[in-house]
């Protein structure tokens, strides 16, 4: 295992920057998230790491060396694609095999028969080892290239949105599964979601990007609670953080253009009127969408409410945030 | 189960499809099947009028093929004695007796040689090319791909005066390397653009991963991408044989002694007072296998590039 460095990495591609001036450092046994709409370059930074594409300009470091002149089999990382990982021509415990059997490896047979059993097991796939890739449903292909990941133990692991296929039980599984190999192995992992309870609950570093810029790097509870601008304060929270006008509520600072509010930052029962508009019940917690002023707000609520459509609550902000025009948060 | 269904046929569908399809495949056979029947004819069944479709089967055209003979006095005859073998019996008929082989043997295996030799070249060269192509930023990539088919925007006969000469002055002519030569540049440009098709359809993301799994880029050429491109290669490979097993008219002009392939030494083969028929409907029986064998062989591939579907994982 090893630090992996970013430093002013750019790559550009014929009609677009993909990634802008990008430094990030992955510390040592680290579980690094990256955040960030479609498009927003967290493929990029990983095929980069990798060596599957070279940045225009900035070093890439691991463990302390400079890999940029290394083959993506001399820089000992491992990765689950995004899509199309597994070799189709060949059955699940062969695709498994491969990377154990490469040259740079040359794992005995017997130890690659005992590897490829305990990821197996780990990841419920025994059952289909023989297989052809082609026959396996998608969160059963997921789960083998994943796997095909585990049987190694590389210097890093990259992940690329490795559990969107699958179901909310076997997602909740691997992600525990994930964070107890991350522990156990010590492992460092660079680690690509949309999914923010992935990312609050296995990451030890949360980074942001946007448009191929990295906005904001640090612990997930940090990101949560102290986004620097409204793009970051968007990517983390559910029901998303309400932005609204910074005047809508008294008090704002100067320079002020916008209020964001999280469940957590409305007090109910003082304050404005708003209007309910729709209750939603999700079980474990209940959703309230709000008109103020013309303005929709969604908030949370105790799970038995009584409130009702038409209702009226009053609601005023506590410690919310504000951003400016430009979208930078000023407190 | 309800009885209509958007992709599956109706009963009457499929028996209307069937006919169609086995009435298509006669007639396309037939030109086939006859030459096959004229082989096992004797050389006057062979050209009866109006033509024979029931006759007596007789090995003669393949005992004419495969043999040289010469007529005999029928004193000589007698004191041979009974013949002894069953070709034996079927040219003493004709106060014959058999003074070798023919040439056939040596020609059917200058086709081989030639036909898949080159084919092996051609698909050889053209898959390596072809990725190159596909996955590598090559400088004046269109234009060196539109070169590629410009060989073949005239019929190569019509360079057949340079290739002549130009065989000559090597040393190539009568030759099998300068004939594999030959056939391998005709059906380069083919191969490199039917098999660049089929390689850009098979995503990068697997030699990727290869790469990652710590495989060089030759080996993930190989491990990778080769097996899946196994169908395109397959087809590929039988449109080059074919080309190579049928050409006639470079044959005729740059082979004759040496690396004479069978199309143009089929036709040659004289019987009694004339082209020997029989022998030669034997000759294009026996020369039509190997391609058959070969696409038999190949079709599994074939029919799999149909079901193949790229993997999302
Ligand atoms: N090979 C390429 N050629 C040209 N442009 C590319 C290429 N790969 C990526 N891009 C562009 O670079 C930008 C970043 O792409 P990237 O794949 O890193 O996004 P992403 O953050 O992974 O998005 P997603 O969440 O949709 O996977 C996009 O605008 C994309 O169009
Ligand atoms: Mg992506």
């Amino acid at each position: 295992m090893a630090e992996v460095t970013l430093s002013h990495i750019t790559k550009r591609f014929v009609r677009e920057t993909a990634l802008s001036d990008v430094s990030l450092t992955i510390p040592d046994g680290s579980f690094v998230v990256l955040l960030g709409p479609t498009g927003a370059g967290k493929t990029t930074t990983l095929r980069l790491i990798a060596g599957l594409d070279r940045p225009d300009a900035g070093d890439i470091t691991i463990g302390g060396a400079s890999v940029l002149d290394l083959t993506p089999a001399q820089r000992d990382v491992a990765m689950v694609f995004q899509q199309y990982s597994l070799y189709p021509h060949m059955t699940v415990r062969e695709n498994l095999a491969f990377p154990l059997r490469s040259p740079v490896l040359r794992t005995p047979e017997d130890e690659i028969t005992r590897k490829i059993a305990e990821v197996a097991e780990v990841l419920h796939i025994a059952h289909k080892l023989d297989n052809k890739a082609t026959a396996l449903s998608g969160g059963e292909m997921q789960r083998v290239s994943i796997g095909r990941a585990l049987v190694r133990d590389p210097q890093l692991f990259l992940m690329d949105e490795p559990l969107s296929s699958l179901d909310a039980k076997l997602r909740s599984d691997l992600r525990v599964e994930l964070k107890r190999i991350h522990a156990a192995l010590g492992a460092t992992l660079l680690y690509v979601t949309h999914d923010q309870i992935e990312a609050m609950t296995m990451a030890t570093h949360v980074g942001v990007l946007d448009r191929g810029r990295l906005v904001q790097f640090g612990p997930p509870r940090e990101i949560y609670e102290n986004p620097v601008n409204l793009t970051v304060a968007g990517r983390l929270g559910l029901p998303r953080i309400n932005a609204l006008p910074a005047d809508l509520f008294p008090g704002a600072p100067a320079g002020a253009a916008t209020i964001g509010l999280r469940p957590e930052h409305i007090v109910h029962g003082e304050g404005q009127a708003a209007q309910v508009t729709r209750v939603e019940h999700l079980g474990d917690q209940t959703r309230l969408h709000l008109s103020l002023a013309g303005h929709d707000i969604v908030t949370l609520t105790d799970p038995h409410t009584d409130l009702a459509l038409g209702d009226s609550l009053a609601i005023a902000p506590r410690n919310p945030l504000y951003f400016a025009a430009d979208g930078a948060r000023i407190a | 189960m309800s009885s209509y269904s958007v992709t599956a046929a109706s009963p009457a569908q499929k028996w209307l499809a069937g006919t169609l399809v086995i009435a298509y495949a006669l007639i396309t056979i037939m030109p086939l099947l006859w030459i096959i029947a004229t082989g096992f004819k004797s050389p006057s069944d062979a050209i009866a009028y109006p033509p024979k479709v029931t006759f007596e089967p007789t090995l003669e055209g393949y005992v004419n093929l495969f043999t040289t003979r010469t007529r005999v006095t029928p004193e000589t005859l007698e004191q041979l004695g009974e013949p002894t073998t069953w070709y034996d019996r079927i040219v003493r008929q004709y106060d014959m007796v058999i003074a070798g082989p023919s040439r056939f043997g040596e020609r059917f295996l200058n086709s081989v040689i030639i036909g898949f030799g080159s084919t092996f070249l051609s698909v050889f060269l053209g898959t390596l090319a072809a990725y190159a192509f596909s996955r590598f930023k090559v400088p004046l990539k269109d234009d060196l791909l539109f070169f590629v088919l410009s060989t073949r925007m005239m019929p190569p006969i019509a360079v057949a005066i340079p290739i002549f000469l130009m065989f000559r002055t090597l040393g190539l002519s009568d030759t099998h390397a300068g004939m594999i030569l030959l056939y391998t540049a005709v059906n380069l440009s083919l191969a490199v653009w039917l098999l660049k098709g089929f390689i850009d359809e098979i995503p990068r993301e697997y030699e990727e991963a290869a790469l990652i799994d710590g495989y060089t880029r030759f080996q993930a050429f190989y491990k990778v991408v080769l097996p899946q491109a196994a169908t395109g290669i397959a087809s590929t490979a039988i449109f080059c044989l074919i080309f190579a097993w049928n050409e006639y008219a470079f044959a005729v002009l740059l082979t004759s002694g040496n690396a004479q392939t069978a199309p143009p030494f089929i036709p040659t083969i004289i019987g009694v007072g004339g082209q020997d028929w029989p022998a030669v409907a034997a000759g294009a029986t026996i020369f039509l296998v190997p391609v058959m064998v070969f696409t038999i062989l190949l079709r599994k591939h074939l029919l799999r590039g149909i079901t193949f579907g790229a993997v999302r994982k």
